[in-house]
């Protein structure tokens, strides 16, 4: 479990993985279950899974919407930890990472308590969204203890000086973020995603994944061959569930769209 | 002697942290455009030429200094202490949030940017911000509440007089916080070509620090006026907390001076219930919302919690960090003020002073009302009046009956 098992799964990968977001709960926890099976069925080999917050200054519509919903059906973090634990009991060889912002984490109870029991419950990885290095040496020490790799973020604007400073908190894999701007859709993939992965890699050797905006078939295999160890949806699959949320879509319709997605890989 | 841990006092350290509180707490994304803003500022801050520009400004355009009023009938109302009134509500724009406004505009100017972007509760800041940003010719967007925009429906057309957008936003509680995080996301995918004037000091570093500086003109000024007329340091300042910039502006040039008392008034609200007031240092702990660490009002999942207040610049679940380390040294004393009790000093105010306070103030003038027995006849106390009242007049109708 945990760090040593992200890092069994990308070694040797022939593919870049396919990393699934959604977030627990939403809209229920019940269907949450249901959902990742309808994932798992479709092709994904990650699953991140986020903590819903009542305000997720990083995410955009779709997302914040997303949270409310799984707010609203009583999700609180100790209810993640345990979806988890059930998510794990059925797909044991599904990597699961949480992304949190890190009041959710470090503030509802302790840090520490958070990383032994998601630990405990066979979480993969931490993806803290609103940690920066400078801040993470005592989140990192932490984490660390309880076995847990730490998810590290980049952006298109990032300086090549701070690359390094990030890569060197990651423990886990970094996550590209290719877009300036919040999570949701875009039009087309970004630009110069080939060259960032390349700076990255000249700072680490962990995997390298990426995200934000990526929606439709195009957008995979634009990723895919940028080189990539990893391709993260989040939005677009977002959007499905709102519709399952809505009684206008199904699980079903969700898994068809996550084929469409893996199948390029 | 107390007197020797202040004099050292010097927060925030070089990484933005009041001790245990404040630092940086965002989205890579933002990395770049906090550091840029860091650098302008320090360099700025270095610069004798930026300081008289914006000392210009101050004077000319905000129309600083402002008065130190003695509020002679209110002292006699109360039969002491003795009262003066820092009269930040006559400043340019009706309140304190130009200051901040027009000092960070500068610091726009000299990173190129074309646009801004600002958040508001009350409005005042919106206000503030639309005013620089038409006098230096910015684009600006201003995120506002939708519960806020029909509070305060006559800052929102005052606003687009200035050629500022404003836009509601419909998210959560729809007051502040929620404004706060729609202009963090703009600020995401712009930060390029926009600056974010963050209205109080809060959120990541550098703005606790950069707020707080261009606010505490305002104590600075209040200590030089008090000894011009009292020859003496006041014993107690009192101020209303939101955010908190206000009050740190008044704060900070008396820290060390630990014979002057300083009271922190939040908004007491409806009650103590959780949601219902937004005290943060009665009912707040440990947390990290909008990029800093400080006390928050939150649920024990962690989920930041509803806020109340009658006036929405007090409105807010957290407290800037600032307030947080002094909170814990000791140095402020923290208290609230419900809604009535400022609707009460509302009325008095206007009635024995002929002065119009923003219901935010009206908070730090309540304070006083209940607890001016803690004060001798000639003891002195310095009340940071930080804005007018004309935006709350339409709200106050609902809740006044007056017997005339």
């Amino acid at each position: 479990m945990g760090k040593s098992n992200i890092k069994r799964f990308f070694t040797n990968r022939e593919k870049p993985a396919f990393i699934a977001y959604i977030t627990a709960g939403d809209p229920t926890y019940e269907k949450s279950i249901e959902i990742v099976d309808a994932l798992v069925k479709g092709g994904i080999d990650m699953l991140e899974l986020g903590i819903p917050f009542s305000d997720p200054l990083a995410d955009g519509e779709v997302n914040q919407r997303s949270a409310q919903r799984a707010l609203n059906s009583g999700m609180t973090p100790e209810r993640c930890i345990k979806l988890v634990n059930d998510i794990k009991a059925k797909h044991k060889d599904l990597p699961v990472i949480f992304y949190t912002y890190l009041n959710l984490a470090a503030y509802a109870q302790d840090f520490k308590k958070f990383c032994a029991a998601v630990n405990g419950a066979g979480l993969d990885g931490l993806l803290l969204l609103d940690l920066i290095p400078e801040e993470s040496r005592e989140y990192r020490e932490e984490a660390e203890k309880n076995g847990l790799g730490l998810v590290a973020l980049v952006a298109p604007n990032t300086k090549e000086q701070r690359i390094k400073k990030i890569t060197d908190y990651a423990s886990c894999f970094v996550y590209y973020v290719s877009r300036e701007g919040v999570t949701g859709k875009r039009k087309g993939f970004a630009e110069n995603v080939e060259k960032k992965i390349n700076i990255i890699r000249k700072y680490t050797d962990l995997p390298v994944v990426v995200g934000f905006g990526i929606s439709s078939p195009e957008h995979v295999k634009a990723a895919a061959e940028s080189g990539v160890d990893g391709i993260v949806v989040g939005s677009a699959i977002v959007s499905k569930i709102q519709k399952i949320a809505d009684n206008t879509g199904t699980v079903e319709s969700l898994k068809k769209f996550v084929s469409s997605l893996t199948e390029p890989l | 002697m107390q007197t020797s841990k202040f004099n050292d006092y010097s927060f925030p350290d070089n990484s933005g942290h009041f001790e245990n509180y404040g630092g940086c707490f965002v989205p890579e994304t933002l990395i770049p455009a906090l550091e840029e803003l860091e650098e302008t500022y320090k360099k700025a801050d270095k610069d004798p030429e930026f300081h008289k520009e914006f000392n210009y400004y101050l004077n000319n355009f905000v129309g600083r200094p402002t008065p130190l009023y003695f509020a002679e009938r209110l002292t006699k109302y109360l039969n002491g202490p003795k009262i003066y009134l820092k009269r930040e509500d006559l400043c340019h724009t009706g309140a304190h949030k130009i200051n901040n406004a027009l000092g960070q505009a500068l610091l726009a100017k000299r990173m190129g940017k074309t646009r801004i972007i600002a958040e508001t509760g009350a409005g005042q800041h919106g206000v503030a911000t639309a005013t620089v940003a038409a006098r230096f010719g910015f684009k600006c967007v201003v995120y506002m509440g939708e519960v806020d925009i029909h509070r305060q429906a006559t800052n929102v057309f005052r606003m687009n007089l200035l050629g500022t957008e404003v836009r509601p936003v419909t998210a959560g509680q729809k007051t502040l916080k929620e404004a706060v995080s729609e202009a963090i996301r703009d600020w995401i995918a712009s930060s390029g070509s926009s600056h974010y004037i963050l209205g109080s000091a809060l959120g990541p570093h550098p703005f606790p620090l950069i707020v707080r500086n261009f606010q505490k003109t305002i104590g600075e000024e209040a200590k030089k006026q008090i000894l011009e007329q009292e020859k003496v340091l006041p014993d107690a300042l009192i101020a209303c907390v939101g955010g908190g910039s206000n009050s740190i502006g008044l704060f900070h040039p008396f820290i060390k001076d630990t014979g002057v008392r300083m009271i922190g008034v939040e908004a007491g609200g409806n009650g103590e219930k959780l949601g219902e007031h937004a005290a943060r240092f009665s009912g707040g702990r440990l947390g990290i919302l909008q990029g800093t660490k400080t006390y928050i009002l939150q649920d024990e999942n962690g989920q930041i919690s509803n806020t109340h207040s009658i006036s929405a610049g007090l409105d807010y679940a957290a407290v800037g960090p600032e307030h947080s380390l002094l909170y814990d040294l000791k140095r402020v004393e923290y208290t609230s003020a419900d809604d009535n009790e400022a609707l009460e000093a509302f009325q008095i105010l206007n009635k024995i002073e002929g002065i119009l306070p923003a219901l935010e103030s009206s908070h730090a003038v309540a304070w006083l009302l209940k607890n001016h027995k803690q004060f001798t006849k000639d003891q002195t106390v310095v009340i940071n009046l930080s804005g007018r009242g004309d935006k709350d007049i339409s709200q106050a109708l609902e809740r006044i009956n007056l017997e005339v």
